[in-house]
Order: structure tokens, then sequence, then C-alpha cells
């Protein structure tokens, strides 16, 4: 049956036999697109008079929201902190595999570098939507050089750096440019950090607090000037102290401003934090748990040595360590094997784990009227998945990206 | 009058769905000859929809061929309020079958002139040639449509006042803050129903009894004013045992005596 022609000539797909999640539910009902968007059909129906041009059979898979990615290093050998010639290049190979995960937009992330690299990388890689060549860059995640020495990680110590030129100089000298940066992450223990956290957070730039020996009242403050996110929950930051429970209180702190909430990422690969760890934390802060994959270069590669910014680091099994070391540089699970490894840790609910992968990372990037959601209006990006949560197929603007 | 006495709501509600799958594929609609089906909203057809859906994914019926419209509206609530009729009937059937939109017809609550979409609604339904069956529910008080007790029966459609006891029945779809429920509606009249070639009123449930006993029992009366169609020549009553419960004994045992024969109205399927 033909669309009203009358209103637009762009051809409208109805996804039948599927089960979608809307309003924090999974329900028996179908889901319209027309334009890259997800369709009111009874506005549809009622107001064009018109109907589906095309049906896709879901044969009883879930469609949800496609999946957010705010920490990846690289992946497929690609290291997006390393100056390659081809930047550009070296992202979209990324971009275009993770769609296999059911990622359907995600950050870049570039751990502590050297200014030149900051320089080179970021002039080099846009936003830009995702289509049938891979998922779409919301901007880049930086974490660090502004983040404290202790607590550094698989972070090159050489590179770190503190605010001395008074803060936003020093993040201009650093970086280079603040364009197509979707987020920041640094120790708000750092003097001068405040103005710093105010003033990204005026430029639409999300402010994580994370490689921090901040106690709980300076993160408080941090999240008081504008951060509203933690960089890897437990890891890099002081342990939970019941007399000052550090970075971790936030998730239950009342000095959190009335209007906006504390989110925090989780890397759910069963490696970085102990299930009892993941489900402390879902329990006190459930809608605040944003699935990460924190993943490296490594990830998708067979086990052995590779690069991560300025350093090697080596494959045994399931965990990637610093050369040498037993410190952990980052995580080799995909982003749908977080998402069952997170439902099956926490026993939280299908619609918890789709949604702490989708909705809640759209939340922290104050996207979600467009992103992570199947609301009317919003962009048509979708995962079908079965009922385990094993990516089948995956949608970017209404277009089939993918399919297993 | 056939008073078809079944045992309980789904029973109500899969005859009925029968009864209007079988009176559309005898008449065997096509591009230049639609069904003309009235349709009412509420808990009471909402069985009936779920089975016609059924009969509509099994291949049994089309509604392809069938032009449909509906007995009211609210007045003054958004089309897409999850308690608008239109909503009702979006949710509850036409997304779920094959009907073309431009072939249902639901008053417009929010149309800037409602005497004058009441007017148009009428010409509509000439324009169709008439109703061939026309759905109905009943109301605690007897009403048919938002009929309220004391409106005429030959009333056509027009804007009605609700009665304080049908904004108290309609305020659990409103939370069950009476503030919320809308205090006016659009309806097609008695006399509009009574025009229809063929009348179909469903009525289940123990608070429904009264007034089945008033509609059958008793005179043709304004305060009832779903008696009115004792004077139709092709009426059915579909009800459960429930909705009896105030009828003569002997109503029932004669009706009761009559659904072998009834039954063949439902049963089988009519080949196409």
């Amino acid at each position: 049956m033909p669309s009203n022609k009358s209103v637009s000539n762009a051809p409208i797909t109805q996804f039948v036999n599927c089960r979608i999640l809307r309003d924090h539910k999974l329900q028996r009902e179908d889901l319209w697109v027309r334009e890259g968007r997800i369709l009111d059909p009874e506005k549809l129906f009622f107001d064009e008079e018109g109907y589906a041009d095309q049906r896709v059979d879901c044969e009883g898979l879930i469609i949800a929201p496609g999946f957010i990615d705010v920490q990846i290093n690289g992946g497929y050998g690609i290291d997006f902190s390393q100056a390659t010639s081809n930047v550009r290049g070296g992202v979209a190979l990324v971009a275009k595999k993770i769609l296999e995960h059911g990622v359907t937009s995600f950050l870049p992330t570039l751990v502590t570098s050297p200014p030149n690299i900051y320089h080179k990388v970021l002039t080099e890689v846009k936003v830009h939507s995702g289509g049938v060549e891979g998922a779409g860059v919301l901007g880049c995640h930086l974490e660090g050089p502004f983040i404290s020495l202790e607590k550094k990680g698989a972070h090159p110590e050489q590179y770190l750096r503190s605010f001395q030129l008074g803060g936003m100089l020093d993040l201009i000298e650093t970086y280079g440019t603040l364009d197509n940066v979707a987020m920041v992450t640094l120790a708000p223990e750092l003097p001068n950090s405040e103005k710093v956290v105010r003033e990204l957070t005026q430029r639409g730039i999300t402010v994580s607090l994370g490689h921090s020996v901040a106690n709980l009242s300076q993160a408080e403050e941090a999240v008081q000037h504008g951060a509203s996110f933690i960089t890897h929950l437990f890891n890099a930051m002081l342990p939970f102290h019941h007399r000052d429970p550090g970075i971790v209180g936030l998730l239950t702190s009342d000095q959190v401003p009335q209007d906006r909430m504390v989110f925090y990422g989780m890397i759910a690969d069963g490696i970085h934090t102990n299930s009892a760890a993941l489900r402390i934390a879902h329990r006190a802060h459930p809608t605040g748990l944003v699935l990460v994959t924190d993943a490296i270069t490594a990830m998708g590669l067979p086990p052995g040595r590779h690069t991560l910014g300025q350093q090697v680091i080596e494959i045994q099994g399931l965990h990637a360590y610093v050369a040498g070391t037993k410190t952990l540089s980052g995580s080799i699970a995909t982003m749908d094997m977080c998402v069952r490894h997170f439902k099956q840790a926490s026993g939280c609910s299908v619609e918890e784990a789709l949604e702490a992968a989708s909705l809640h990372p759209a939340q922290l990037l104050g996207i979600s009227h467009y992103k992570g959601t199947l609301d009317y209006g919003a962009d048509a990006d979708l995962v079908l998945l079965d009922d385990a949560l094993n990516v089948r197929a995956t949608y970017i603007a209404g277009q089939e990206v993918w399919r297993k | 009058m056939k008073l078809i006495i079944l045992n309980d709501y789904d029973q109500v509600g899969e005859w009925a769905a029968k009864y209007i799958r079988n009176k559309i594929r005898r008449f065997n609609p096509g591009p230049d000859r639609f069904f003309i089906l009235g349709l009412p909203t509420g808990g009471t057809p909402l069985g009936c929809y779920k089975k016609l859906i059924e009969f509509y994914k099994k291949g049994e019926i089309s509604f392809k061929y069938v032009k449909t419209f509906n007995m009211d509206e609210y007045v003054g609530i958004a089309r897409n309020h999850p308690e608008s009729y239109h909503s009702f009937m979006w949710n509850n059937l036409f997304k779920h079958i094959d009907i073309k939109s431009e072939n249902t017809h639901i008053l417009d609550g929010n149309a800037p002139n409602l005497v004058e979409e009441c007017d148009s609604f009428e010409e509509k339904i000439k324009a169709a040639g008439g109703i061939d069956l026309f759905v109905g529910g009943i109301g605690p008080d007897g009403h048919i449509a938002f009929n309220e007790p004391g409106s005429s029966l030959l009333s056509r459609t027009r804007v009605k006042t609700l009665a304080q006891d049908t904004i108290l029945a309609n305020a659990r779809f409103f939370d069950g803050d009476l503030s919320k429920v809308p205090t006016m509606a659009l309806t097609v009249g008695v006399a509009t129903v009574m025009d229809a070639r063929e009348v179909m009123i469903l009525i289940t449930g123990v608070h429904k009894a009264f007034a089945l006993y008033k509609a059958i029992e008793e005179g043709v009366n304004h305060m009832w004013t779903v008696s009115a169609f004792q004077q139709h020549p092709q009426t059915v009553f579909v009800c459960d045992e429930d909705a009896t419960l105030e009828l003569r004994v002997k109503t029932v045992k004669y009706f009761q005596g009559m659904m072998h024969v009834h039954n063949k109205l439902v049963d089988p399927l009519p080949s196409k």
C-alpha cells in the first residue's frame, strides 16, 4: 500500500513482528520509519492517510535503540591516540566494524598524549552522522592529560599535565582546538580545575571525573560546576571508604543539583570490575549506569603485543595489560558482550541492560531527544537482537548497515 | 429482535466478531460496493475487536473494502490523547488490520465548528449509501452512544453535554480524576443509528442488566434510549448471562431455545 504523496515522497518502512523498547518496556508494537526518523503511525494514518511502502519482518526479534559507546580507544589494530598518516581512515575502519556489535554512535577516545597528537587527530576527526560506512562520530572523548599522577593507570606519565596556565589556556595549548570534542576526562583535585569544568560545561562539552584521587567533596564541587560523568567507575580512583567515599560517593551524593544527575561509566567485561562491585553500583544508582567498552587497539585482534597511545600492551586471554606489568590497560570486550555480561552479572531486566548502552549515554550527552530512544521523531538508529541479546542486524537512519 | 445469550464476555466478543465477519463475507464487498460498518468504543467491544483482528490475520476477512463510521468522540481533548476515541480505534483495531484511513470516519471533537462537523458526518453517511451494520454498546443508564436519558428518539448527530453518570463511568480512563474527564461529546443520534439497515448491540456485565431489562422488556422510552430499537426491523442483542439477571426467566428461556438457529449465523464460515 503506497504512502501518501501529498506530504512526503519519502518511502515509509514498517518493522513488523518485533518487540520494541519504548517507555522503558519491551512492547509488541510495530516500528515505523521515514526519512531516517521514527514515525508516528497514528499521525500518519489520521493526518496523512498514509501507510507503509515496505515491511521488514523482524521474526520476533527485539528492536532497541542503537548502542552508543562513549569510551573506545580503538580496535582492529587501530589506535585513535596514534597520529598515523590516515587518522580518518583508522576511525572509519573501527566505525564500520563496531556496527557488528550494535554500536551506531561513538566517541573516539584519546588517552593522555603529547600536544602534537591532539593537534593532528582533532583536526582530522569530525563529528558526522553514521551510515552504511560506519557508526556516527558524536565527537571525541579526551581522557587526559589533566589527570592525577597516582592514578594514571596505563597513561604515559611524561605527558600528564596540570592547569599551570590557569585552566583554559592549558587546554587550548594542549589540544589545539575544542571543536569536535564531546567529552573531557579530568581530575578535579588539580588546582584551577573548577574554571575549566565550568567553561567546558558552558561550551556543551561533557566533563567527566576520572584518573583522580579526589575526595568526595572535591568531586561534589566539580559536579556543582558542571561535571556530569565518572570515567570507568572504581578504576583509577580512590577506593570507596566509609568515611570518605571519594568519587564513588557521587552515586548517592545529596550535593548533586536537583535538576541534574551524575552518570557513571562501567566496563562490564567481567575483568575491570568484580560483579559484586558492579551490583553495588547498579543498585545504588541504576539510572546513571552507562556501559562503555574502553576498548583498545587489540579489540577484535588475535592475542599478542599491540600499541596503545605511547605504550605497548599485551593480550593474555581476555585480559589486556601494560606490557611487563599487571596494570590493566583497557578492555577488548565488545559493546554487545558488555550488555550481556551486565545483564547476567547484575540480574537486571533486558530493558535496563539495553538502556544502559543506549538511553543513558544519550541522556549523558544531552541528545536523548534524537538518540538512544525509539520515540517518535528520534533518529532511526536501531539494533535488532535475539532474546539472548546477540546482535542480528544494525540500522542507521532507517537503513540496514549490517546483518548477521 | 434476536437476543443472543452467551456464557461470558469472551464468548460475546467471539460471537459478535463472527457475526460481523460473516456479514461482510456474504456481502462480498469490492471497489464499487463497500460494506459500511458503524462502530463503538469502550470496554464492551474490545473482545470483539480482538477477535476481528484474529480473523483478519487468519485471512478470513479483509477490511480493504469496508468503510467505518464511529459513534462518537469527546470534545476538546487532543486527537492523540490516549483516551480519545481516535486513539482507541487506532490502537485497538485500525493499526492491526488492512483498513484504509480514508475509509474510516470519526467525529472530530476539535473541529472549529462543531455543529457543521456533526452535519457533515450525517452527509458522509448518506454519501456512503447508509450504514449496513451499526454495532453499539449500552450504558448503565440505557444510553446508546452518548444519547443520554432524555435524548430525543428522533435525534441526529449533534453535540451533547455528558451526564454525571457517564462522566463517573469514564473517570476510570482518566486516572480516576473527574476534573480530567471531558464534559461534552459529539455523538450520532438515536435516529442516525435507527437508519442503519441492521443494528447489533453488545451488552455484558451485571451492571448493564437493568438497562437491558428496560431496553427490551419495558416500553419504548426516551429515558432508556436503547429501547428505540424495539422499533427497528433488524436488531441483534448479544449479551452474557450476567447481563440477563434482570430479565424474566421466560424471556431468557425463550431466546436460549432459539440459540441453535441463531448460531447458524456465525458458524460455519461462509465461502467467499
